[in-house]
């Protein structure tokens, strides 16, 4: 443990959580390696491929370059913590019919993200969709039945509320 | 892959973080969102012994309107720059342009202020605060200046700040009702950093007629006067405003460059 260690205190998907941390440990390795929640998963660690995509406080944020120190007092929900999250249950059910995965490694990023385009996109087309998932990459789908997965979402809540 | 190992502070008042950046024992460092210093640790480009969290510091993350001003703290997400709960005097510049930076996840934690001090010539608010004339406030342990963006950046992550600096406040002056602005980025892929940058600013009221050409390896290139916006925006008139910077003697730069531009203004003429 590093000589800089700090004691911080926040919720885990929804549990209270108190861990001593290095200050250089990034949310993602203090998600897999402390809390073992090996959901979240580390691509590129350096903010561009969207792999490791979680929500601090409701919002979206990349957890390889955010420091587990920084997150003292927060809540963190990482892809574990929407097993009952009907939109989560939505999209996940969506993403199967849809073929939105083929290995799976980028979908707990996917899942992520995507939960806040419907939620913050409600009218997007498939260009909005497409330009708003534009920070998580995969290399299996070509994002077809990514895209699909999302429309079909989208189209199902608007057709339920309208 | 990981950061070295470094110390770590949350000051809570503006006083104590500028004491702790003070500190000449340590290699020393502020740090707000962390979106382009978190990579940079990460990589070990950046390799500080104490970094400092200024983002728990209440009057930088505020917004409000100051006479014909809007002055945005330098903690401001660019996520609450495009969402918009705040007296826009920009005529959509700020939440537009907020919403064209990178992608959500990271507009959710990166800052104005942040983007600014790191001065990456591509970054959006580099460009497009040097085309409204933005004033950059200066906070540090002998207090306060205000420096404008042109004397701000000065070339590629290279700013004014001074050892034991951070950016405070941003000064983004109104734009008149007959204000019209246009904003361009060539990128292969959306929201990756800029290749060439045009933004540009027609405001009568001020007599302003602004081009900035952006993402030039060096600091943005402010073309003044209306000159561009009649016609004059060709690779030749390009080549001479570049003059200096790498992008002036590659063709293909050149051409990028001058596209980005005439785009933007082409959003004004229209």
């Amino acid at each position: 443990m590093s000589a800089h260690a700090k004691t911080i205190s926040l919720t885990v998907n929804g549990t209270r959580v108190e861990a001593t941390v290095p200050p250089r440990q990034h949310l993602g390795d203090f998600l897999r390696e402390r809390e073992l929640l090996t959901g979240t998963h580390l691509g590129c660690e350096h903010g561009v491929c969207g792999a490791c995509t979680i929500l601090i406080d409701g919002e979206p944020a990349r957890s390889c370059i955010t420091f587990a120190v920084a997150c003292d007092g927060r809540s963190v929900t990482t892809v574990e913590g929407l097993d009952d999250d009907p939109l989560a249950a939505e999209l996940r059910e969506a993403f199967s019919a849809e073929h939105g995965l083929q290995c799976g490694f980028c979908t707990p990023g996917m899942l992520v993200a995507a939960r806040d385009v419907v939620l913050r996109c409600p009218d997007a087309d498939n260009r909005a969709i497409r330009t708003a998932m534009s920070g998580n990459l995969c290399r299996c789908t070509g994002y077809v039945g990514i895209v699909n997965a999302i429309r079909r979402v989208i189209d199902a809540r608007n057709t339920n509320a309208g | 892959m990981k950061a070295v190992d470094f110390d770590y502070a949350q000051p809570a008042t503006l006083d104590a973080a500028l004491a702790l950046l003070s500190r000449d024992d340590v290699m020393v460092r502020p740090v707000a969102g962390s979106q382009s210093l978190g990579p940079m640790l990460n990589l070990r480009l950046a390799q500080p012994e104490l970094l400092v969290d200024i983002t728990r510091i209440p009057e930088l993350q505020a917004i409000r309107r100051e006479g014909d001003r809007l002055v945005i703290g330098a903690c401001v997400t660019h996520a609450r720059l495009e969402d918009g709960d705040y007296p826009d005097v920009t005529r959509g510049v700020l939440p537009s342009v907020a919403a064209v930076i990178a992608y959500r996840a990271v507009r959710n934690r990166g800052t104005i202020g942040g983007s600014l001090a790191h001065a990456d010539p591509a970054a959006d608010w580099v460009n497009v605060l040097t085309a409204l004339g933005a004033e950059v406030v200066i906070a540090g342990a002998g207090g306060r200046r205000t420096v404008p963006m042109t004397g701000f950046i000065l070339g590629v992550f290279e700013t004014d700040l001074q050892p034991g600096e951070i950016v405070a406040e941003i000064h983004v002056p109104a734009l008149s009702e007959r204000a019209r602005w246009g904003y361009c980025k060539v990128c292969r892929k959306t929201g990756e950093f800029s290749h060439a940058t045009g933004a540009v600013l027609i405001d009568p009221a001020r007599g302003l007629w602004r081009c900035v050409a952006g993402a030039t390896s060096g600091k943005p290139v402010v073309i003044d006067g209306p000159a561009l916006f009649e016609g004059g925006c060709t690779e030749a008139a390009m080549a001479a405003h570049l003059a200096g910077s790498p992008a002036a003697d590659d063709p293909i730069a050149l051409r990028t460059h001058t596209v980005a531009l005439k785009r933007a203004i082409a959003q004004v003429m229209s």
